[in-house]
């Protein structure tokens, strides 16, 4: 509550302060409650890290929680928009509601960076993606990590399993394509929701068909569920789990029956483990060190929010040398900055092209594995 | 399909119908005592839940503060309630009798959050703290408005379900828990594996069930909660409080959803937002009940469970849809079946 206060207080203030001198105003629209919680909370700590200013000119940061709700996102950014004068948007936590913010921004010509997985959001096909750029590794490489390392285990055929929701059709809609190259085949898909209290006819389902490995396509900690079905059912092969899953309250709920699991995830989870050559150990480290200081363990969520940052420090200071912020001009400059960007995040080395508003490539992803509740890094 | 997966299936539909059917019962009860559809049943379960499991981590749950917050909002109503009504002295004394007993509650659940007692104090403890909502949410919200239209009743209950999430979300945080299974054994019948928990699961809601027929059977204040349901007035003018039928019913019903909680914590992760959707759908149970009748409701729930188990074994993805589908046919058959009266008010 007393945080909520202080949130509107701090509101309050920038937007008088806004109105008085031309800082540059920065809006966050993110799910720090409903069913993206675990992932929008993170996000919102790792804003508070950020600095107040840059090249001397004050940042105002306006920060509003969208629950997770589409509509809620697109009045959030229009409001971001109107009321805040925002130079920049960055938001949001989910693929839907940043798909559904992708139009707003392309109409009000103003740069967006959004924390959501799927590459359709920053899609070079549609010319609406022009003002959007996301952090978040795509799915398409994500899936790829989990082809190759299938193919290296001799796996021949997979059963998948995944929620019955935007996250888990694409993430299906994904592995097919990467399969499809690697020659293996999808014996079975089965769906779930993430509130089932059981999963056991899927679960039945799937080992009747007998495949070598399961990928489980499901976030956070409801990706347990089935993993612990599988287990008790008496699953021998192989389970993935997609990078959903990297946070530390997984490994709490999965348990002992995590152990070999295999995900792809970004290099933030194990920095420590990466060789010191790796030009992202140092960045990981700068910041996982303050995030744990204040927030407790790290979590994956919380470095799109930083890598967003990043960028814009880069982007921020190429514009103000072209004009002053508030302006479309501003706004203008920002995002050709942030299309010129080349920047050592947390999840990857950022290298954006006007055909790749992502741009992050294979050092942004590594394979690891759960062993008693520990990340591994596999070599 | 062979037999042993149909056998696994049904052992499955049968623990999950008899978690909605104690849920059933809970709406079917505070239904017939206070006409309220406990839409929050639901958020009941799982704050019953995630305290056994805060206590199971060695935490103090966030359900004290919550209780002890809304206490202290009950006793202020109280007393302000009966000064007004010119009862000065017993003002203090409702007040501390509605503030005191939670709080004492709160007082001892917190001492005992960093003590890891024994699991059976644990439920106990969770149970208690949970059941204490029931009544602090009576107090609080419906006693008010206990003569609204069943319409009224029922939006402000679509509300405190709003409200109850909103505070579960933060006091317990985004993620799930499970709490540790009371025995993680299991025996072979056949080609059948069977656990152990859920064998638990079906006794203990056997037994719960029964003890609610005992106490509406035989007991003083189940026969008096029994007669407020018969006819309000009636029992009214035979000296019963519907207030403390109301109070009684509604911790009657937190503690039999903290206990759907506490039984289905170990098989599955719950969420702050989990118990929603599992009390819709023994809400579908008792609604084949008719919201009136107590076995039916019961039979309807195992229904429900067995029937979301087989169609997620043939198709997964409809799921939720087949279940809730169920409830037109349900609700067509009743309306043919039953004489419908109007309410009279």
């Amino acid at each position: 509550m007393k945080r909520g206060l202080n949130v509107a207080l701090a509101v309050a203030i920038a937007a008088a302060a806004s109105a008085a001198r031309a800082d540059i105003t920065i809006g966050v629209t993110l799910s720090a409650t409903g069913p993206a919680a675990s992932l929008g909370i993170p996000e919102r700590n790792t804003f508070e890290l950020l600095p107040q200013s840059i090249d001397g000119q004050k940042i105002n940061w306006v920060i509003l929680d969208d629950a997770s709700d589409t509509t809620k996102a697109v009045t959030n950014t229009r409001k971001l928009i109107t009321e805040d004068k925002a130079d920049v948007i960055i938001g949001s936590t989910v693929t839907p509601n940043s798909l559904a913010m992708v139009d707003v921004v392309a109409d009000a010509k103003l740069p967006m960076i959004s924390m959501a997985a799927s590459g359709r959001i920053v899609d070079p096909s549609n010319p609406r993606t022009y003002w959007v750029f996301k952090t978040p590794q795509s799915d398409t490489l994500m899936a790829d990590a989990i082809a190759v390392s299938m193919k290296a285990n001799g796996v021949r055929t997979m059963g998948y399993i995944g929620f019955a929701d935007a996250y888990g059709e694409s993430w299906l809609a994904e592995m097919r394509n990467s399969l499809k190259t690697a020659g293996i085949e999808i014996v079975a898909a089965e769906k779930y929701n993430r509130n089932d209290t059981s999963v056991t006819g899927q679960v039945l389902k799937l080992i009747a068909a007998h495949p070598d490995a399961i990928l489980i396509g499901a976030s956070g900690t409801p990706a347990a569920t089935p993993q612990k079905e599988l287990v008790a059912r008496g699953y021998k092969g192989k389970i993935y789990q997609t990078h959903g899953v990297a946070n530390a309250d997984f490994l709490r709920v999965v348990g002992k029956d995590g152990n070999g699991t295999l995900l792809p995830s970004g290099p933030m989870l194990v920095y420590e483990q990466l060789p010191d050559s790796n030009p992202l150990k140092k960045s990981d480290a700068t910041y996982v060190t303050q995030y744990e200081k204040r927030f407790g363990t790290r979590s994956t969520f919380g470095g799109h929010a930083w890598d967003a940052w990043q960028l814009l420090a880069q982007a921020i200071p190429k514009a103000l040398a072209k004009a002053k912020p508030g302006t479309p001009e501003f706004r203008a400059a920002l995002r050709d900055g942030l299309e010129t960007a080349n920047v050592v995040g947390v999840h990857g080395v950022f290298v954006m092209t006007p055909h790749d508003h992502n741009g992050l490539d294979n050092r942004g992803r590594v394979m690891v594995k759960i062993e008693d509740g520990k990340w591994v890094l596999q070599k | 399909m062979d037999l042993s997966i149909a056998a696994l299936l049904a052992q499955d539909g049968i623990t999950n119908g008899a978690i909605y059917a104690l849920l059933a019962l809970a709406l079917v009860m505070v239904f017939a005592v206070t006409r309220v559809i406990l839409v929050p049943s639901g958020e009941l379960l799982t704050i019953g839940a995630l305290t056994l499991a805060a206590f199971d981590q060695g935490h103090v749950p966030g359900t004290v503060r919550l209780v002890a917050g809304a206490a202290v909002l009950a006793g202020v109503i109280e007393a302000v309630r009966r000064a007004r009504r010119g009862e000065g002295r017993r003002a203090l004394a409702g007040a501390a009798l509605w503030a005191g007993i939670p709080l004492a509650l709160a007082a001892l659940a917190a001492w005992m959050g960093p003590r890891k007692l024994p699991l059976a104090a644990e439920v106990a403890m969770a149970l208690a703290l949970t059941g204490a909502l029931g009544p602090l949410t009576w107090k609080i919200v419906f006693e008010p408005i206990a003569d609204a239209s069943v319409l009224v009743l029922l939006i402000v209950a679509v509300a405190v379900h709003f409200v109850l999430t909103g505070l579960a979300l933060y006091f317990f945080g985004a993620e799930g828990s499970r709490t540790p299974p009371f025995s993680s054994a299991s025996f072979d019948i056949g080609a059948l594996r069977v656990s152990v928990q859920s064998l638990l699961v079906l006794a203990t809601s056997a037994l719960a069930i029964a003890a609610l027929a005992l106490f509406f059977g035989r007991t003083l204040y189940g026969k008096a909660l029994h007669a407020t349901s018969v006819n309000r007035l009636g029992a009214r003018l035979c000296g019963i409080s519907p207030d403390f039928a109301g109070a009684l019913s509604f911790a009657l019903a937190a503690v039999l959803c903290a206990f759907c909680g506490v039984l289905i914590g170990p098989i599955t992760t719950l969420y702050y937002d989990s118990g929603f959707i599992i009390s819709l759908k023994g809400f579908v149970g008792a609604i084949i009940g008719g919201l009136a009748s107590y076995p039916l409701a019961a039979a309807g729930s195992l229904f429900v469970g067995l029937i979301e188990a087989f169609s997620s074994f043939w198709a997964s993805a409809y799921k939720e849809v087949i279940v809730f589908t169920l409830i037109i046919p349900v609700l067509l058959w009743r309306s043919l079946v039953t004489h419908h009266h109007e309410e009279d008010e």
